[in-house]
């Protein structure tokens, strides 16, 4: 094989530097053009109670699933771990730690990326290969006030949410294996909770991570759709990317913010 | 101003390039109004290219696009929104929203942009899917409707708002004979009824030249040759003589640019 000359080399990690820059630009003015500016198509409203339904309710089965299973499995672990020093009492507070601080924002958006992101990027992408969005654009409507804002604004507000119930029906869920089953009491599960777990400290910063993590997986979701290239292997490709890029962001971002948050700077 | 009126659209030397590979170079087309104008060219020669410079949902990298004397490229976004209401577009897919039906898809352009009460949307619908042949279709969802189907209700909506200029992207592609003779005669029915101004980019060149009041034939970045359908044909150019009378090799070559034949087979020996 030839081996391919160290100028070259130097010349393709600028290119796709470069490229990784434009891509950037490219989203950053893709929404600003979706959330800045005149809606031209009506009213807002139904849009964005049709995408809400579709992005957030039906996304409530494997986030309550999810949540429970994660919950009872964090209490049966905590419980082992906890009931060799004697302090299995600290379960739910443990619990409810873990799942308002990192669990809770962080699997909702992972299994957010996987549910909703990638049937946003799949639908958009199918509405730009058979030219739907070039239709709109022809009617004379702006198809990222009409198609894109919605989506996007359904994600901002039903991430949030989802988290929440997540992190509820966790507890729940620890509640059901540390008290039902493993037989600590109630009323150490739960106030001890009460007692640990600070409003702004614990579920406002929780809050605040999952607003960030909608922005972020919902942005990439719906310019992968809208950037794809209109194939049925593009398309392919823009959802396999969601997926990943939303991953890897919250992943990463997650480290920063509980840095920010937690860390003692 | 009056080549404004005489003309609906025209194209003053514009140049448009897909990243370094130059597309369309210094070319000039007009589009008469009132009449059928196609454009006509091998596959791959950029007519929806064309389409799509007219629509300006494509920039030209210099030159100017103007449609009812207003320069495209140097319009807002907000102001292209608006201006695109004067146009209407028959996609080769048809481009119908698969979520909505036929009733719903014409209704679209209503609902967007006016206030019209229903009772009017659905008396304004109903005639303009009477006038493609689909009154009957309207509870019909786009994926029960055959491809011809989909391009008349298309058609429909994109005549929902009575747009001035028309504009059908590979029309006839696809169709069978009755589909296509009745897409023929929309064309030219609506055209006259309507007092629009069609422009038609196709290769179907016996279904274009039937309709068309003038031809433009394009390919390698530049407008080859234009005039009515009868002087087109009688055209002393070669290349546009090989395009209009389908002959397989001529200037536009059979094969595609390859090494010796013979020494591809036999090698070097």
């Amino acid at each position: 094989m030839r081996k391919t000359p160290l100028v070259e080399r130097v010349r393709l990690l600028g290119r796709s530097g470069l490229d990784v820059l434009e891509a950037l630009g490219r989203s950053t003015l893709f929404l600003l053009h979706v959330l800045v500016g005149r809606n031209g198509a009506g009213s807002f409203l139904p849009l964005l109670v049709k995408q809400l339904y579709a992005v957030g309710v039906l996304s409530l089965a494997i986030i309550i699933v999810s949540g429970i299973f994660i919950g009872m499995v964090l209490a049966l672990q905590g419980y082992n771990i906890l009931v060799d020093f004697a302090s299995e009492e600290a379960v739910g507070q443990m619990v409810a730690l873990t799942l308002l601080r990192e669990l809770g924002p962080v699997v909702t958006a992972l299994l957010f990326a996987g549910r909703a992101g990638s049937a946003l990027t799949a639908e958009i992408g199918n509405m730009k290969s058979t030219e739907q969005l070039s239709s709109l654009e022809m009617i004379g409507v702006d198809p990222l006030k009409y198609i894109i804002a919605p989506r996007l604004w359904a994600g901002f507000i039903s991430m949030p949410l989802l988290s929440a119930i997540f992190t509820v029906v966790g507890i729940w869920g620890g509640a059901m294996v540390a008290v039902d089953w493993l037989g600590v009491y109630e009323g150490s599960y739960w106030g001890n909770m009460q007692r640990s777990v600070e409003f702004q400290g614990d579920v406002l910063n929780g809050v605040i991570k999952s607003l960030v993590f909608a922005v972020v997986v919902t942005w990439i979701a719906v310019f992968q759709g809208y950037d794809c290239e209109p194939t049925s292997e593009g398309i392919s490709r823009a959802t396999t990317r969601t997926v990943v890029y939303a991953s890897l962001a919250v992943l990463g971002l997650d480290f920063i913010l509980t840095a920010l948050m937690f860390g003692d700077f | 101003m009056s080549s404004d009126n005489a003309y609906a659209v025209e194209l003053k030397g514009v140049t448009f390039k897909r990243g370094t590979r130059t597309i369309f170079d210094k070319v000039d087309l007009a589009f008469p109004r009132g009449k059928v104008t196609g454009i006509m060219g091998p596959s791959g020669c950029g007519k929806t290219t064309l389409l799509r410079l007219i629509g300006a949902q494509l920039r030209p990298a210099s030159g100017a696009v103007i449609v009812n004397g207003q320069n495209l490229p140097d319009l807002s976004r907000n102001e292209l929104f608006d201006m695109r209401k004067q146009m209407g577009v028959l996609f080769q897919s048809g481009a119908l929203f698969t979520d909505l039906d036929v009733f719903e898809n014409v209704a679209f352009p209503l609902r967007v942009h006016t206030s019209l009460p229903e009772e009017m949307i659905r008396d304004i619908v109903l005639m303009k899917l009477q006038a493609v042949g689909l009154r009957g279709a309207i509870e019909l969802m786009p994926d029960e409707l055959s491809g011809g189907m989909k391009r008349r209700v298309a058609l429909a909506r994109a005549i929902a708002l009575d747009p001035q200029i028309l504009m059908y992207d590979e029309p006839f592609v696809g169709q069978d004979p009755i589909a296509l003779g009745v897409l023929v005669r929309l064309i030219r029915l609506l055209n006259d009824a309507l007092g629009l101004t069609s422009i038609v980019v196709s290769h179907d060149l016996a279904e274009t030249a039937s309709i068309a009041d003038y031809l433009y034939v394009v390919g390698d970045t530049q407008v080859l040759g234009h005039g009515t359908p009868a002087e087109l044909m009688e055209s002393d150019n070669p290349r546009i003589r090989q395009f209009m009378q389908g002959i397989a090799d001529g200037p536009v070559p059979f094969h595609f640019p390859a090494a010796d034949y013979r020494r591809d087979l036999l090698g070097d020996a």
